[in-house]
């Protein structure tokens, strides 16, 4: 019988393991990337930095019973009579569950975990870059990167040269004690590197995004172009300082617009592709020469184009991709539908039969919001980089 | 905690201590730790000081330090059933609260050192687990640590269905173990000793092959004596046509942690129960301030009450030991014609139960129908959206308890075929009791059975009142 008192100061061991759980938690985002990509909770973020995710796979499966099928006890007041509702599924509070066994009657399917959205970017754009990148004659967009150029008697530690302050070490020691040993260090042996920013001019970018908000872009077509928009503007401001970005909103008319309009604005009517089409290629004219720019436009509708316009948006894409690197459009289908089901005069089948430079042209069709995390893989896929 | 009060809670751990003999309890030496809530988490999620490292600790761990930091729960104690007995104290306690806490904790104590359920295990188990985290760190090292974790992942989804009683078998295995067992150590000329054995060995292997040809004819096999077995665990470990001898090794170190845990997942009703019926009783006699009086019946009232439509087991158990030292001491007319019970026998009967009983015996031979009355218990089941209450007959309200308690609260699962389709498929079979099994968590655990047994497996159960077998053949899940 004793009490005692000792130091577990040192004792990590549930730290170490809340570690791997982590790690699990990480991989396992990895694997559901094309589900979190399109999650509401982080399109909608509004800046948030961390966001609750859904995650099925750290559930710890085990052989169970199913809880809606079981008959559970439980405890009222005094007052229970047969009949009373205690609980709607969903927020039902069962038996207690005591401690130390794992909870074998929770309703829940998904873990819940709370996760870093700088650390999801980091994930989903591991493998993105802009495609058929090219020099251009005027350079525009900075790339810092440090040089180490000079060594210096002062500094930070951190910075600390061994190789020169051990040789200075030893020439002192030959010159005060006449042999040459390393020791006794005194502060005058130190060196220390220092750095200057070197600023890089790599080739200019502009990205043209483009996006349908005609009358029959509805809540879900205009949520996909939305999310894929935002991991674009985020990819693009995360990995080049300075790529341009254009937005440009249509309906039978084009207008260039602001990010927050592009992103929050609603509109109806009808639909002219080339109305856009056209918008673009006078902002490349005016503001971005080809070449001196690399230029990507994306386009995002339903596809429900006007029949009579067809022709002159097959014509005018030809003509934009002529002036750019890579032309993608993404056909944002109702959702659920499957892809068999579309409509006749459909814009991307009319691109694949009938473009002329199709090399350039990535159309994507997308149904579910799991298909936005692979066109995002699509458009900005690592490809080209000899051309 | 600073010394002054290490040295009050001394002098009142003596005080308590005497009084709980007086009172006939028997609890093992209990050693009193007083740590942080990092460490009294770490031991609650691990269950034991000194485990193995698994992911599934750190989530329990995160989980329940996070609740600890929101201030949504709070652990007081941790007692670990070893001789001698240590227990957890939280730092931030206060004097009043550690007192009770002690008083709770030999309670626990007596309770392991007496209960039958528990006489098989291991007192020396944290010894017995930190040479195990030895080992699979040392399996981590060689064979890498994402290896073990996954494997781990499967171990870790059978690891409830082992059987309790599996003591029993292990004697008979010592026992026909021991002729071979006589041999010395393995030695370089045994070959030489064994010429004739090796011998005969081989004239056996030649006949064998000649009644093989017969065999294949009539293709009728036998089916393995030992199954069914409900000792997943043990039969894969023992069994599995794939695993290597180091994933043999830790299934083997599961299993045993098991064994000592098992005792304490079929008594929680009781020994909680049981030391929140001690820890009232010794806090009474103790001396008591009248401030400390009233932050122990606060204290008190919370470990007791009942949570909104939740049962509370620590309340049923000690309202159950309650009621049965009330009707044994003064029983009534009938009871005094019909059992033959003398009255005043209140102490001796509980401390009968805590020896002999576990929960599901507990239940069905104490909770009696004024209890349930009492207590407003009830029988919930979801009807289309809403749990509702659907029965509060007090037989039914005890048999539904006891059939959720049924082993240890998860299905019963047993292998009845080791080589089905005569390939050496591997058959499970639910023994389905009107509950249905969660099909797509048992889909998960398929795979988890099929990449510890090598082979294709089978689970057959019953969905919506109809047969239903899973097979999993390490590709695809199939169903019919």
């Amino acid at each position: 019988m004793s009490v005692q008192r000792n130091d577990w100061s040192l004792q990590r061991k549930g730290i170490i393991d809340q570690e791997r759980h982590k790690e699990r938690v990480r991989d396992a985002i990895k694997k559901n990337l094309g589900s979190i990509v399109s999650n509401e909770s982080i399109i909608l973020s509004d800046g948030k930095k961390t966001v609750k995710v859904p995650m099925r796979s750290l559930d710890e499966y085990k052989f169970r019973y199913d809880h809606q099928k079981k008959k559970q006890v439980g405890q009222g007041d005094g007052n229970s009579k047969v009949g009373d509702v205690i609980a709607r599924e969903g927020s039902k509070q069962g038996q207690g569950q005591g401690k130390g066994q794992a909870g074998n009657n929770s309703g829940q399917d998904f873990y819940e975990t709370e996760v870093d959205i700088d650390e999801i970017a980091a994930l989903i754009f591991e493998d993105l870059s802009l495609p058929y990148l090219k020099e251009k004659a005027k350079q525009e967009v900075p790339a810092k990167t440090t040089k180490f150029t000079e060594i210096r008697r002062s500094g930070v530690m951190s910075n600390l040269d061994k190789r020169r302050s051990i040789l200075e070490n030893i020439r002192r020691n030959a010159r005060e004690a006449g042999s040459a040993k390393i020791g006794n260090f005194k502060k005058e042996d130190l060196r220390f590197k220092t750095w200057e920013e070197d600023i890089r001019y790599e080739s200019n970018a502009v990205v043209i995004s483009m996006m349908d908000v005609s009358g029959s872009m509805g809540e879900f077509k205009k949520y996909i172009a939305r999310s894929f928009y935002f991991w674009m503007v985020r990819f693009l401001k995360t990995k080049y300082d300075n790529v341009k970005i254009v937005f440009i909103s249509h309906h039978t008319e084009a207008k260039e617009v602001n990010e927050e309009q592009f992103f929050t604005q609603g509109e109806s009517g009808g639909t002219v592709v080339s109305s856009a089409y056209k918008l673009a290629l006078e902002i490349i004219k005016e503001r971005f020469p080809p070449k001196d720019w690399n230029i990507y436009p994306f386009h995002f509708s339903d596809g429900d184009n006007y029949y009579s316009d067809n022709d002159e948006a097959v014509r005018l894409a030809d003509e934009l991709i002529k002036t750019c690197n890579l032309f993608g459009y993404g056909e944002i289908g109702e959702e659920g539908a499957s892809s068999y089901r579309r409509s006749s005069g459909a814009l991307l089948s009319l691109y694949k039969d009938h473009l002329k430079n199709k090399d350039r042209f990535i159309g994507v069709r997308i149904d579910d919001k799991e298909d936005v995390y692979p066109a995002l893989k699509e458009f900005f896929g690592k490809r080209g980089e000899k051309v | 905690m600073v010394d002054r009060e290490v040295k009050a809670l001394e002098e009142a751990l003596e005080k308590i201590w005497e009084i709980a003999l007086y009172n006939g309890l028997d609890p093992f030496p209990v050693r009193f730790e007083i740590v942080p809530a990092t460490v009294m988490y770490e031991v609650g999620s691990y269950a034991l000081p000194g485990r193995y490292s698994h992911w599934t600790f750190g989530k329990a761990y995160h989980k329940m330090k996070t609740m600890y930091d929101f201030g949504l729960s709070k652990i007081y104690e941790v007692v670990i059933n070893t001789n001698p007995s240590y227990a957890f104290l939280l730092e931030t306690n206060s004097l009043l609260q550690n007192k009770l806490v002690i008083a709770h904790v030999l309670g626990h104590a007596d309770f392991f050192k007496n209960n039958a359920y528990f006489s098989k295990t291991n007192r020396r188990m944290i010894d017995e687990v930190s040479a195990h985290s030895q080992r699979i760190s040392e399996y981590e090292f060689q064979y890498g640590r994402k290896t073990v974790e996954h494997f781990l992942d499967a171990v870790l989804s059978i690891e409830e269905h082992i059987d309790p009683n599996f003591f029993i078998k292990k004697y008979e295995d010592e026992k026909t173990n021991k002729g071979n067992n006589k041999s010395a150590k393995p030695g370089r000329y045994d070959d030489l000793f064994n010429l004739e054995q090796q011998a005969k060995a081989k004239i056996d292997e030649k006949n064998k092959e000649k009644n093989k040809d017969k065999g294949k004819k009539d293709k009728k096999r036998e089916k393995n004596p030992l199954l069914p077995e409900k000792d997943l665990l043990y039969f894969i470990m023992k069994n599995s046509p794939t695993l290597e001898p180091w994933q043999r090794d830790i299934m083997s170190m599961i299993h045993q942690e098991m064994e000592y845990f098992v005792p304490q997942m079929q008594t929680k009703i009781m020994n909680e129960g049981w030391a929140s019926f001690w820890h009232a009783r010794i806090m009474r006699e103790l001396d008591l301030s009248d401030d400390e009086h009233i932050e122990f019946a606060n204290l008190h009232s919370s470990v007791v009450s009942p949570h909104k439509n939740q049962l509370n087991p620590y309340y049923l158990g000690y309202k159950i030991f309650e009621d049965i030292e009330k009707r044994w001491d003064s029983p009534t007319e009938e009871e005094k014609r019909v059992f033959g019970r003398k009255g005043g026998e209140g102490r001796a009967k509980i401390f009968e139960v805590r020896e002999l009983d576990n929960d599901i015996s507990f239940l069905r031979n104490y909770l009696t129908r004024e209890l349930c009355e009492e207590l407003d218990l009830f029988v919930f089941e979801l009807q289309d959206d809403e749990w509702t209450i659907s029965e509060k007959k007090w037989e039914k309200v005890r048999d539904t308890l006891v059939a959720n308690m049924t082993n240890f609260g998860c299905p019963y699962i047993e292998v009845t075929d080791d080589d089905y389709n005569g390939n050496r498929e591997l058959y499970l079979n639910h023994r389905y009791e009107g509950v249905e099994l969660d099909l797509k968590y048992a889909r998960k655990v398929l795979e988890y059975v099929q990449q510890l047994w090598g082979r294709t497996v089978h689970l057959e159960t019953v969905n919506d009142d109809d047969s239903k077998i899973l097979h999993y053949d390490g590709e695809e899940h199939k169903e019919d």
